[in-house]
């Protein structure tokens, strides 16, 4: 087998959160770069949030998922070099989180002044946008709490970092 | 600049981190509403993770590893401002104490986000924006509650005037200040007090809180040296108690 990037973002790719399963790390943004040399791969992880204890698993699992495809000649890094933003999560991440319940994060641009930009998220459930937040901090430390006031369901929302 | 200046830099930005932290988690299970319960749990767990990344600096720079200087020491070896060691008293207090924390922390990482050296650069630029909402949930609280009625008004105005002292305290000069701020490494803990006073009244003056004259608030040193309240050996043995149970053990 031929290593190419392409190869190994489709094996990452059947890597999911687990505390979010339905979005892989690619979708997710924290797969930051892949580096082949010859036949060492290196593949290079960010975290979401500093204090995620989730991400120690998501590095277990791309190590799992390199060896299960018979790629034992790889180091895997966990690191800051890239700073993680929502804004890197792609469009199908944000069609599977809302499929999931979760209302994805609006682009911010860097610009996140006030809570305005989560007041009135988009309720998953019917599209609404009379909502109102009930906290900036949720289940886990990606989340915060919604109410909507049109189909009346509570929800929770992908925080824009 | 001194490796000793660095880790006295890192060292008390990680203890502050650490024992706030865990005065967080105290209000999990007993918040005055559930999504205050939920809010305080994760800003612990946000604390303790960003309290881990600085300990991770510290064993790079031959500082024994995380949980050895977290669980393993006294109260009197630790460098947090008196400040975050308080017990967390009723929820005003502790709103209050989040709120003046977080405006300093949000400006302290933003400084350290422009740091030359790369590694502190890169663990305060990832801060700095988890912060950000520790900072934006307490102005909400802040305004909400001062202007709510007069108890809870009145409530939070008392607490802001305990606290303001042992608040300064998060400034106490560092041993090594001028070589820090000579080294570019940040603008220093004056340049910190100077834009948060800045920053904070301006949610004040929203929210009706009144802040007295500055000089008439004396500071409470010493934290950053090891002198410390009676509270913090009792929150340290509590936060080490498992963990000395079996110090080998693998979790």
């Amino acid at each position: 087998m031929t290593l190419t990037e392409d190869k190994i973002i489709e094996l990452l790719k059947e890597v999911k959160d687990p505390e979010i399963p339905v979005i892989s790390l690619v979708d997710l943004g924290v797969i930051t770069g892949i580096e082949i040399n010859q036949d060492h791969v290196t593949v290079n992880m960010t975290p979401t949030f500093i204090g995620c204890p989730a991400m120690d698993y998501m590095k277990q699992d791309v190590v799992d998922v390199l060896n299960n495809n018979g790629i034992e000649n790889h180091t895997v890094n966990l690191n800051l070099k890239t700073t993680w933003s929502s804004d890197l999560i792609s469009d199908e991440g944000k069609r599977a989180l809302k499929k999931f319940g979760l209302a994805p994060p609006p682009v911010h641009n860097n610009i996140i002044e006030d809570l305005d930009i989560i007041e009135h998220a988009e309720c998953p459930n019917c599209d609404s946008t009379n909502t109102t937040l009930k906290s900036p901090f949720g289940p886990t430390l990606c989340r915060s709490l919604h109410h909507c006031n049109n189909c009346g369901e509570a929800f929770e929302s992908f925080k824009p970092i | 600049m001194t490796e000793e200046a660095l880790k006295d830099l890192l060292y008390k930005i990680a203890d502050d981190l650490l024992i706030l932290g865990h005065r967080n988690s105290e209000w999990t299970g007993v918040g005055p509403l559930l999504e205050e319960d939920i809010a305080f749990s994760s800003m612990a767990q946000d604390k303790v993770g960003q309290s881990l990344a600085f300990y991770n600096l510290l064993h790079e720079l031959g500082e024994q590893d995380p949980d050895t200087v977290a669980f393993t020491r006294n109260a009197d070896q630790f460098h947090n401002s008196q400040f975050v060691e308080l017990p967390i008293g009723e929820y005003d207090f502790s709103l209050i104490r989040h709120f003046l924390f977080d405006h300093a922390d949000y400006i302290r990482f933003s400084m350290l986000a422009e740091c030359p050296i790369e590694e502190v650069a890169q663990v305060a630029k990832k801060l700095k924006g988890e912060i950000k909402y520790h900072v934006m949930h307490a102005n909400t609280w802040i305004k909400q509650l001062a202007t709510a009625n007069e108890e809870a008004h009145d409530r939070l105005q008392n607490s802001l005037n305990e606290a303001l002292p042992y608040a300064l305290g998060m400034f106490e000069p560092s041993k090594f200040e001028n070589e820090i701020i000579e080294a570019g490494v940040y603008p220093g803990e004056k340049a910190i007090e100077e834009q948060w006073k800045e920053n904070i009244v301006i949610v004040f003056e929203q929210a009706g809180l009144k802040l007295p004259d500055w000089d008439t608030v004396k500071p409470v040193y010493g934290g950053r040296y090891g002198k410390h309240t009676e509270h913090l050996q009792p929150l340290v043995e509590e936060m080490s108690e498992v963990f000395r149970v079996d110090p080998t053990a693998d979790w």
